[in-house]
């Protein structure tokens, strides 16, 4: 059970066996409830006005993980969102690429022949995704058949029962394993923050995944009430800064499910800012796990622009 | 870099006037004192020119409070009492966004607690005391308990609005009939609530509104015909009005300074605490009497805490109190910012590790940007004399016991916090601070429920809840 990376001894030694792991996990400072909504309640009244907004949503529509998760995915559907991923709004060249279009692992060859060459990531979720509820084998096999089919980013979802139940040495070493079947490919941890339930698992849970050797930590799978919340996310964005403060590494956060309007991803772009820090206001730090939610940026954007908004009708829904 | 653009709340809302007049027996009055001028701290611009009360207008003011005490007020049914009280409370949400943007102008707090704590706090204290007024009987002071009579009461400016709501809600519910004077610099909020009030229709001096200086609070006070007396303020102010009382018959309660401890534990929920930390001394510039001045913070953690609290204050933003995104604004006159200039010297003279936000501050008006001292000790005058300013004082200390002792160590206990996961340490701390409030996990939260008061040089008397009731009844 070796930690992959060079750590600090500290956190090398956390990761050195299954009950270092646990005495780290429980011994990281807990997570006051009441305090962490009420800091994420008072953030979320900045109120970001004209070019600050216009940035956000530039930015917003950056960050975005064009989701498509549904057992009735065609190809037909995979394409015409990689068409949406490259020109987020047709009438308006200057609107940014999305960052990746996010699949199930049998459409990953589809919207791989579309967006290779693009800039837009490939992202596809893996081990037994939404559940988690199968063997190691398949787990293992499922990532690689995703990035053999080109996916440049997996998104895995850990073993919530292992965790629940306090084995932790099990959920660190699968998040190893498929961080090594990824390759070259980004790993996404998702966490299934809806399952951890309280906010001292998110925290130990979220440093368990960076401890593994997730690029990224992600609230959950969208299948699952609640999915993503501003209070989780504050928690998570603390463990990368927290991270980044004792090794130096800069590693990723992705909130997703339930984030559909632009001002509600403001919130959660204050948050990236004033909680983990100006660095994380980038692509490869932060992504919003999403469907809706883009065409409302685009529309905010026009509103921006024109001076008027123009409604649904005039964005594409793919 | 993602700069936000700046987000000003109209300052059209404040609906200022040129002048502003003093409420004396139902009507608004010019007073025979020498008018003052009363200016925006964020920009040093004068806002308005406010008629003050001479000594012949405080006995006015008094004798009016006598007569509808005699006549209406304490003849009133507890019932019909609530029904004026409740009308307050419902206007002062009604004008809920008037009253914020100008108790921002006028104290230089930032919009965004004006909004979200002074007015809906104050609003809250009208119908919490409203809910009392008839039912009095059932509040634990016998079957049928009587008012004072006239309540002279002299606040102070930090909370303008809300500290009027603290004296006037509780002195009407139970029958009283008041004269009120605001701080001299920041007079408008209170005049606003008197507009409220004469729109209310409460009959004609039962509640008096007269600006002025120290010498029209000090003419208040002393008035024969005042049967009780608040004053929330310094402890300076405190004493001389304390010496004033002494052998009337006048009930007393004072509200005075503080310098409080907020102890975190090595076994705190770290980010969290941070936030208390910030929240207890950044909270209204600093300017706050129950302000989490000096941080006690457990040897092994300290570094840790530390480093996570530089981090967090640096994101503090410090400008236009009326700009939405403001967390900390202006300090409320120049002499208050020249007495937390003059303390912080004194902290880097007598050796304390100064720490200084590098937040960018506006040209005019006056600010300070937040400060952490380290490295204090007990001796220091930042740990031992209130600065009331948005600086705070980190100590250090190893066992429970240590915490303890040095948080008792001052003259001043009004409030207290402790951070720690451990309910046990929680309730074992609780019972041995000297200090009339303690939270827990949690700092500066107010509600009119809960008494609020302090120990030793920080005053006596409770305001809020229950307890509250008893220092505006004959009992």
């Amino acid at each position: 059970m070796a930690a992959p990376t060079t750590l600090p001894s500290a956190l090398a030694d956390a990761a050195r066996d299954e009950s270092s792991l646990r005495r780290f996990l429980h011994g990281l400072p807990g997570v006051d409830q009441v305090g962490v909504e009420q800091r994420a309640a008072g953030l979320g009244t900045r109120s970001i006005k004209k070019a600050s907004k216009l940035h956000a949503i530039d930015l917003a529509i950056s960050m975005v993980d064009l989701t498509t998760l549904e057992g009735a995915d065609t190809a037909g559907k995979v394409r015409s969102l990689a068409a949406k991923a490259k020109r987020p709004d047709p009438d308006r060249p200057d609107v940014p690429k999305v960052a990746a279009v996010c699949v199930y692992p049998d459409m990953v060859r589809t919207a791989a022949d579309e967006l290779t060459g693009t800039g837009i990531n490939i992202a596809s979720v893996a081990t037994a995704f939404p559940s988690g509820r199968s063997t190691m084998d398949i787990k293992l096999a499922d990532t690689r058949f995703a990035v053999e089919q080109g996916a440049t980013e997996v998104d895995m979802v850990i073993d919530r029962g292992a965790f629940l139940s306090g084995r932790y040495g099990q959920v660190f070493e699968e998040i190893v394993k498929v961080k090594e079947a990824c390759g070259d490919a980004h790993l996404k941890v998702i966490l299934e923050t809806g399952e951890l339930v309280t906010y001292d698992n998110v925290r130990r849970a979220s440093w368990l995944a960076l401890l593994a050797g997730g690029d990224f930590i992600k609230t959950s799978t969208g299948k699952v009430q609640p999915a993503a919340t501003l209070p989780v996310t504050h928690v998570m964005l603390q463990a990368v800064r927290d991270w980044q403060t004792q090794t130096g590494e800069l590693r990723g956060v992705k909130p997703a499910g339930g984030i559909r309007s632009t001002k509600d991803a403001i919130k959660y772009l204050v948050a990236v800012h004033e909680v983990a820090g100006p660095e994380w206001l980038d692509p490869n730090l932060f992504r919003f796990g999403a469907s809706t939610l883009l065409n409302d940026l685009l529309m905010q954007r026009r509103t921006q622009l024109d001076g008027h908004y123009s409604g649904p009708d005039y964005v594409t829904v793919d | 870099m993602w700069e936000y653009a700046p987000a000003p709340e109209s300052r059209d809302i404040a609906n200022l006037k040129p002048n502003y007049r003093m409420l004396v027996d139902g009507k608004f009055v010019e007073g025979s004192g020498e008018p003052l001028k009363t200016i925006n701290p964020g920009t040093e611009e004068v806002l308005a020119e406010v008629s003050t009360a001479s000594q012949s207008d405080v006995d006015t003011a008094v004798k009016a409070a006598r007569r509808a005490y005699d006549r209406v007020w304490s003849k009133m049914p507890g019932s019909e009492r609530a029904k004026y009280i409740y009308r307050i409370a419902r206007q002062i949400q009604e004008r809920g966004r008037e009253l914020a943007v100008l108790e921002s102008l006028d104290n230089g707090k930032p919009i965004k607690e004006s909004r979200d704590v002074d007015v809906p706090t104050a609003a809250a204290h009208f119908f919490y005391h409203a809910g009392w007024a008839d039912k009095l009987s059932y509040a634990g002071y016998g079957p049928d308990p009587k008012p004072l009579g006239v309540a002279g009461q002299v606040i102070p400016w930090n909370f303008p609005l809300l500290m009027a709501a603290w004296k006037i809600a509780p002195a009407l519910a139970c029958g009283n009939t008041v004269v009120l004077k605001p701080a001299e610099t920041t007079p408008l909020t209170a005049l606003v609530l008197a507009d409220i009030i004469q729109q209310c229709d409460l009959p004609p001096g039962v509640v008096n509104i007269i600006p002025g200086a120290g010498d029209v609070g000090a003419a208040l006070v002393e008035h024969g015909d005042v049967n009780k007396v608040a004053f929330t303020g310094s402890t300076e102010v405190g004493k001389i009005i304390q010496r004033q009382l002494a052998g009337t018959n006048k009930k007393l309660t004072l509200e005075l300074g503080g310098k409080a401890a907020n102890i975190v534990f090595d076994d705190a929920p770290l980010d969290q605490a941070v936030e208390g930390i910030v929240n207890g001394i950044f909270f209204n510039q600093g300017h706050v009497c129950c302000a989490g001045s000096r941080l006690l913070v457990q040897e092994s953690v300290a570094d840790e805490l530390l480093e996570k609290l530089h981090a967090r204050v640096s994101t503090l933003r410090v400008g236009d109190p009326l700009d939405k995104n403001t967390d900390v604004g202006a300090i409320n006159s120049r002499e208050q910012l020249a007495k937390i200039k003059e303390l912080t010297e004194s902290g880097e003279a007598e050796g304390a590790q100064r720490w200084t936000s590098s937040c960018p501050l506006p040209d005019k008006g006056f600010y300070f940007a937040p400060t952490v001292f380290s490295n204090v000790s007990q001796a220091m005058r930042i740990a031992r004399e209130e600065i009331f300013g948005p600086v705070l004082s980190v100590l250090t200390f190893r066992t429970p016991d240590e915490a303890v002792a040095k948080a008792n160590n001052t003259p001043y206990g009004l409030s207290a916090g402790v951070w720690t996961e451990k309910g046990s340490r929680i309730l074992w701390m609780a019972q041995r601070m000297r200090a009339g409030v303690v939270w827990s996990n949690t700092f500066n939260r107010f509600d009119p429920a809960a008494p609020f008061g302090g120990y030793q040089e920080s005053g006596f008397g409770r305001e809020g809840g229950r307890t509250g009731l008893e220092a505006y009844l004959d009992v």
